[in-house]
């Protein structure tokens, strides 16, 4: 949180006064105000709340007849073999989708959580300071790039990059016993593995814009001392800046997370959406909790379909909800933002 | 301080300059790879997207509607072009006043566990995906409406509420607090110390709060293929109808396996990010201390 009093940053405080200020308004309209914007900020809870009711609503008759359980026990989905008056087997299975949804996004922390680091120590403490502006400008312009052009991009201009490096690793890692099945081809462009890519460079420019609010929160004679104790530039850092941040990385790192658990668009669009079982291998195709719904969700017409997806729906909010709330206990506890 | 000197492991070990240096070097010479990855990358996709779109782009494009068969050459995104338009317009008229007044709420008014659980929840929902988003609307909405342009508003509506409550917030948090005192001590209400010292005061900020949310909700595509639906028959006007936006065009055409629906959705791709980035620009020209990211 900014300082509270006295700051005025870059606003000019001296054009605020509109003299002379109206005498005796009456007192309801403050009180109307008042409650005016109470209610405007209760908004915030009434959506989430109501959130989580309609899709407990909408999944509720799938959830009835299949058991509230039996959808993430079973990694099969296959709407056409849904029957009104069949219960078992649940043919709305969706672990393959959380494990879809935890292995595209587990691809893309790795990539992302240290690229971002890297990224934002060097705006704040490496790079000369007139080219830190800019710098941090273009790293948070990989956040607006719009979802559907990422999506778009990666199909043509990623996959192709990386098809013959990973053509080359299915080949070797992947006929390598035990740890093969991991990286097995063939590659069809389209995977789990393509979907973490973009999902790193999705969320890298979230993560480095809060651990550079982190490391931007060193005391700076706590790095001067360092140096002036003889240590090196990485020394300094290691010993001055990232041990006070480890809290903020971490929270840094959940809030990505968070943002590449919930993806959709560019996710549904390198993915393959193959929706029937869990592929071991990072390079075949699969589905993600998201990327499902906004597949199937306008053309669900199989019996229970809708309110199924409605109960993916749920399980991604319920997850989404844990991990940002994580996130955001975990910043705020860390460093005030 | 102590600490910087003693409690370090791998310090205490002696270890000659040079190569204390050279390990330095290393390490910042990765740090740096990182960020030129991340740029290269961001170049990558930019110059990429405008080279692809720019053979595509032409007056055609922002003044025609799409054929009706996609492998068909020509034709344009006017309707969905629009369709944003209106449809992030509306957002807007929701998402401003409650986003600015939440947040006047939070600054000004709440106090103690009720504002710092509003505040924390607000930070919770900018994490939520915007496909259960648009999946709430379709069950509160949709189902009872049908499918229409108002209903993506209303699903970008919660989508730019927490941003623009948070923006506004961080920028009536600077507002000096000398200022307040004065007008309050001038004889002005609460909410006339409100509506006109901190919030003129605070102007400049809420404008870059106010356009990141419209960038960040002209790009979003998921929640409107649960809400708006997309329709790319003609233009519709009308936001009871559904209708089709940038976004949903460049999805629809861009997987369509089609070069000619492709070629579209690289040029309707350039038109959105061309629009984005107008937006992130303009808010970076009325507040330098506002993150562009929205994390």
């Amino acid at each position: 949180m900014p300082p509270p009093a006295g700051v005025s940053g870059s606003i000019p405080a001296t054009r605020a006064l509109p003299l002379p200020l109206k005498r005796g308004r009456p007192r309801v309209a403050d009180r109307l105000f008042g409650s005016g914007v109470t209610v405007a900020g209760t908004l915030v809870l009434l959506v989430i709340g109501a959130m989580i009711i309609f899709l407990v609503l909408e999944g509720f008759p799938a959830m009835q007849h299949y058991g509230f359980f039996s959808f993430v026990t079973a990694s099969r989905w296959a709407p056409s073999e849904a029957f009104p008056n069949v219960s078992h087997p649940n043919p709305y299975g969706i672990l393959q989708f959380i494990y879809g949804t935890m292995l595209t996004s587990i691809i893309g922390m790795l990539i992302a959580v240290p690229l971002a680091v890297g990224a934002a120590l060097v705006i704040t403490d490496v790079a000369p300071q007139r080219v830190k502006g800019p710098l941090s400008a273009l790293v948070d312009l990989l956040a607006a790039v719009p979802s559907v052009v990422y999506g778009f991009w990666g199909i043509f201009a990623l996959i192709p990059a990386i098809k013959p490096v990973v053509d080359f690793l299915t080949t070797t890692l992947g006929t390598v016993p035990v740890i093969g099945v991991a990286f097995q081809g063939p590659f069809f462009g389209v995977s789990y593995f393509t979907a973490g890519l973009v999902l790193a460079i999705m969320v890298l420019p979230i993560i480095a814009a809060v651990c550079r609010e982190v490391f931007r929160s060193t005391p700076r004679n706590e790095k001067e001392a360092a140096l002036a104790l003889g240590a090196t530039r990485w020394e300094m850092l290691r010993i001055a800046v990232l041990p006070r941040a480890r809290s903020g990385i971490v929270g840094a790192a959940l809030l990505g997370l968070g943002r590449a658990l919930g993806e959709t668009i560019a996710v549904t669009m390198v993915i393959g959406n193959a929706v029937l079982h869990i592929n071991p291998s990072i390079f075949s195709q699969g589905a993600t909790m998201s990327s499902v719904i906004a597949n199937e969700f306008t053309e669900a017409t199989e019996p229970f379909h809708l309110s199924a997806l409605f109960v993916v729906g749920f399980w991604l909010l319920i997850v989404a909800l844990i991990v940002n709330i994580l996130a955001r206990l975990i910043v705020r506890r860390g460093v005030a933002l | 301080m102590t600490q910087l000197a003693l409690g370090t492991p791998g310090l205490r070990k002696r270890q000659s300059l040079r190569r204390r240096q050279g390990k330095s070097a290393v390490m910042v010479g990765l740090l740096i790879a990182a960020v030129v990855v991340a740029i290269g990358v961001l170049a990558w996709v930019l110059i990429y997207v405008a080279i692809q779109g720019a053979s595509a782009l032409n007056l055609n494009f922002i003044t025609q509607n799409p054929p009706g068969n996609p492998a068909a050459a020509g034709g344009g995104f006017y309707n969905g072009i629009i369709g944003s338009l209106i449809i992030v317009g509306i957002a807007s008229a929701i998402a401003v006043p409650l986003g600015i007044g939440a947040a006047i709420y939070l600054v000004e008014y709440g106090r103690g566990r009720l504002s710092a659980t509003i505040r924390f929840f607000n930070d919770v929902l900018i994490g939520i995906p915007t496909i259960v988003t648009g999946a709430f609307i379709y069950a509160i909405w949709v189902t009872r409406f049908g499918f229409s342009g108002f209903a993506g508003s209303l699903a970008l509506s919660i989508v730019m509420l927490p941003l623009v409550t948070r923006t506004t917030e961080e920028m009536l948090r600077l507002v000096p607090n000398e200022l307040r005192e004065g007008s309050l001590a001038l004889g002005a209400t609460r909410s006339q110390t409100v509506m006109r010292v901190c919030l003129p005061t605070a102007l400049p900020g809420i404008i870059t709060g106010v356009m990141l949310a419209v960038a960040r909700a002209m790009g979003e595509t998921a929640p409107l293929l649960l809400t708006a639906l997309g329709n790319d028959l003609f233009t519709q006007y009308n936001p009871s109808q559904r209708m089709s936006t940038l976004s949903l065009q460049i999805f629809d055409n861009a997987v369509t396996g089609f070069q000619e629906g492709q070629a579209r959705a690289w040029a309707g791709a350039l038109t959105l990010i061309a629009i984005v980035l107008i937006f992130t620009f303009g808010a970076r020209f009325f507040g330098r201390r506002v993150r562009t990211a929205n994390a």
